[in-house]
C-alpha cells in the first residue's frame, strides 16, 4: 500500500469548494446545518443495506448508513428544516462508485412534497452543472420507453423473460429464481440506467414494494405507487428522496416487514430504531420531503472522473 | 476446494462456472442505493478461451477451480501428445492437441513454458512471449538488404511460418513474438 493520497490537490480543493457551495445554498434557504451521531445502538433494517457493527463499552453499536433516523427525530422535536453533510457507512459496498465509508448530504423540507424537493435538488445541481438539461420521468415511463413493460403490473415471469432477452441469458441462477423486486432492480440497473438521457434526470413514483420510507399513494392512473424519487446525473445515481412517511404505526410495520424479510432470507436480524417510532408517535413529526445525495459521486461528476479514488483523499 | 463469494472476486481468480474452469477478468459492483446489489463479472472460459459475461446477486459464490500454472520443460511429441516435465518433481504430463493448440509452433525441446493444469491435467500451454528458433527453410539471403522493409516467408524448425526480412538465410536463428507470430530480430548468438 502506498502512503500517498489517491486524490490530487486540485481535487481536494474542488471538494472544499463543493462544501462551501452547498453550505451557502442552504444558508440562503434557511435550512439549518446539524451534526448528528454516527454511532447508534440501532441499525438500519433495510434488507439491502448492511450496517457496520462495533462494540462500545461492551455494547453493540452500529455506524449509521445514513443520518435519516436522527434527522427525523430532530424534525419531530423542533419542526425545523435541517441538513447533514458528513460521513455514512455501509458494509460490503466497494467498487468504482462505492465505498464502505462515504460522504452524504441529506436534507428535509417541511410542508413540501417530493416533487417540490426534486425542483430544489435540480436548483442545487445547477450550481455545479449549469449547462446540463433537467428531465423527469416516472418509473413506469422509463420501463415502457426502454423495455415496453409496465413495471407495476408485470409479473416476475414477464420480467425474467425480458431480462433473459436483454442480457442474452447472462444471468446467474440465483437471479432466475429472483423475486419481482430483484428483477426490477436488475432491469433498472442493467437495461435502463445505461439508456437514460444525459444530464440531470429525476425518476419518481416507484413501485409500492420499493417504497422504503416513502408515503404510498395512488397515481393518476389509479396505481398504488411510492412517493419516492431518484436523481441521476449522466446516468450515475446521485440521490434518493421521499415524501416522508410520518405515521409511527406504519413506520413500525415497515421495520417489522424488513425484519421478516431478513429472517426469511437468512440475513442478519438487527434491532430497528425504536426511538424513531417513538418520535413519530409521541413527537410532532411534520409532513415533509427529504433526500440523501452522495457527495463523492457529485464530485466525481463535477470533475468528470469515473473512479471514486480520484475524489477521496485516501 | 473452497468457494469464493462475489466480494472476493478479483481479476485472475479461477472459478468453476457451468462446469467449466474460468478465470475472472473483471468484477463490477452494481447497486442501486435502495435495492438489490449485483456483481457484473467478465470471465474467460479456460477450455475455449471465450469471454463470458455473467451477472450475480451479490453474496452468491462460485466453487474455486483446481487450476494452477506451472513452469515446465518441453520434452518431445509423439504426434498425438506433447510431453512436458515438472523440473522439480520430474513428473511428466502429456498434453493433447486441444491443450497445445497453435502453441506447438513455438515449442523447443528443453525450453520452459507455462503449463496450466486443471484437475492435474494440462489445460493450456503458454509459450514464453519471445522465443528463439532456427530457420529450417527460406529463399537465399540477399546480402546488405537491411533497409528495405520487404519480407519473405521462412519455415522454422518447429514448423512455424514467419515473415522475415530478405537478408536472412536458412540456418540462422531468429527471435519471434509468440503472441503475434511476428519476427522481432536476429538472435544475438546466431
Amino acid at each position: 500500500m502506498s502512503w500517498q493520497p489517491s486524490a490530487s490537490l486540485p481535487a481536494l480543493q474542488q471538494r472544499a469548494k463543493l462544501y462551501q457551495i452547498v453550505r451557502e445554498f442552504f444558508l440562503a434557504q434557511q435550512v439549518l446545518e446539524v451534526d448528528v451521531p454516527v454511532l447508534s445502538e440501532y441499525a438500519t433494517v433495510d434488507p439491502f443495506i448492511d450496517s457496520l457493527k462495533t462494540k462500545v463499552l461492551g455494547r453493540n453499536e452500529y455506524l449509521q448508513t445514513s443520518p435519516e433516523f436522527f434527522l427525523k427525530r430532530l424534525l419531530a422535536a423542533y419542526q425545523h428544516d435541517v441538513y447533514y453533510l458528513g460521513k455514512a457507512f455501509r458494509q460490503g459496498e466497494q467498487g468504482r462508485r462505492h465505498r464502505p465509508e462515504f460522504t452524504m448530504l441529506e436534507w428535509y423540507r417541511i410542508g413540501w412534497t417530493e416533487q417540490q424537493l426534486i425542483g430544489e435538488v435540480n436548483n442545487l445541481l445547477a450550481l455545479f452543472f449549469p449547462e446540463k438539461h433537467c428531465s423527469a420521468f416516472t418509473y413506469r415511463e422509463v420501463f415502457q420507453q426502454h423495455l415496453s413493460i409496465d413495471p407495476h403490473v408485470a409479473t416476475a415471469k414477464v420480467l425474467l423473460q425480458c431480462a433473459l432477452n436483454e442480457l442474452n441469458g447472462e444471468i446467474d441462477e440465483s437471479l432466475i429464481a429472483g423475486d419481482k423486486n430483484t428483477l426490477l432492480d436488475l432491469l433498472f440497473t442493467h437495461c435502463i440506467e445505461p439508456k437514460l438521457p444525459l444530464g440531470v434526470v429525476a425518476i419518481s413514483d416507484y413501485p409500492a414494494s420499493q417504497a422504503a420510507l416513502a408515503k404510498i399513494t395512488e397515481d393518476s392512473q389509479g396505481q398504488i405507487v411510492a412517493k419516492r424519487f431518484e436523481i441521476y446525473v449522466d446516468r450515475i445515481e446521485l440521490a434518493n428522496g421521499y415524501w416522508e412517511l410520518n405515521d409511527g404505526a406504519e413506520q413500525q410495520a415497515r421495520f417489522e416487514q424488513d425484519i421478516a424479510y431478513r429472517q426469511a432470507h437468512h440475513l442478519p436480524v438487527l434491532p430497528y430504531d425504536q426511538s424513531l417510532v417513538d418520535a413519530l408517535n409521541e413527537g410532532n413529526m411534520p409532513d415533509c420531503a427529504g433526500v440523501a445525495l452522495g457527495i463523492d459521486r457529485l464530485l466525481m461528476c463535477w470533475l468528470g472522473t469515473n473512479d471514486m479514488s480520484d475524489v477521496v483523499s485516501f | 476446494m473452497g468457494n469464493y463469494s462475489t466480494s472476493e472476486f478479483r481479476s485472475g481468480l479461477k472459478v468453476m462456472l457451468d462446469g467449466e474452469p474460468c478465470a475472472i477478468l473483471e468484477n463490477e459492483f452494481v447497486k442501486p442505493g435502495k435495492g438489490q446489489a449485483f456483481n457484473r463479472v467478465k470471465l474467460r472460459n479456460l477450455n475455449t478461451a471465450r469471454v463470458w459475461e455473467r451477472t450475480f446477486k451479490s453474496g452468491e459464490s462460485l466453487e474455486s477451480a483446481d487450476v494452477m500454472d506451472h513452469d515446465m520443460e518441453y520434452l518431445y511429441t509423439d504426434g498425438d501428445f506433447w510431453y512436458f516435465m515438472d523440473p522439480i518433481s520430474f513428473e511428466q504430463y502429456p498434453a493433447d492437441k486441444k491443450a497445445v493448440g497453435e502453441s506447438y509452433k513455438w515449442l523447443k525441446e528443453q525450453e520452459l513454458v507455462v503449463v496450466t493444469l486443471y484437475n492435474g491435467s494440462p489445460l493450456v500451454i503458454t509459450p514464453p512471449n519471445h522465443v528463439e528458433i532456427e530457420i529450417a527453410q527460406t529463399d537465399p539471403g540477399i546480402k546488405g538488404d537491411t533497409a528495405n522493409g520487404s519480407t519473405k516467408p521462412a519455415t522454422l524448425v518447429t514448423g512455424a511460418m514467419v515473415k522475415v526480412p530478405l537478408f536472412l538465410s536458412t540456418g540462422e536463428v531468429i527471435r519471434v513474438d509468440t503472441r503475434t507470430g511476428e519476427y522481432l530480430c536476429r538472435a544475438k548468438d546466431s
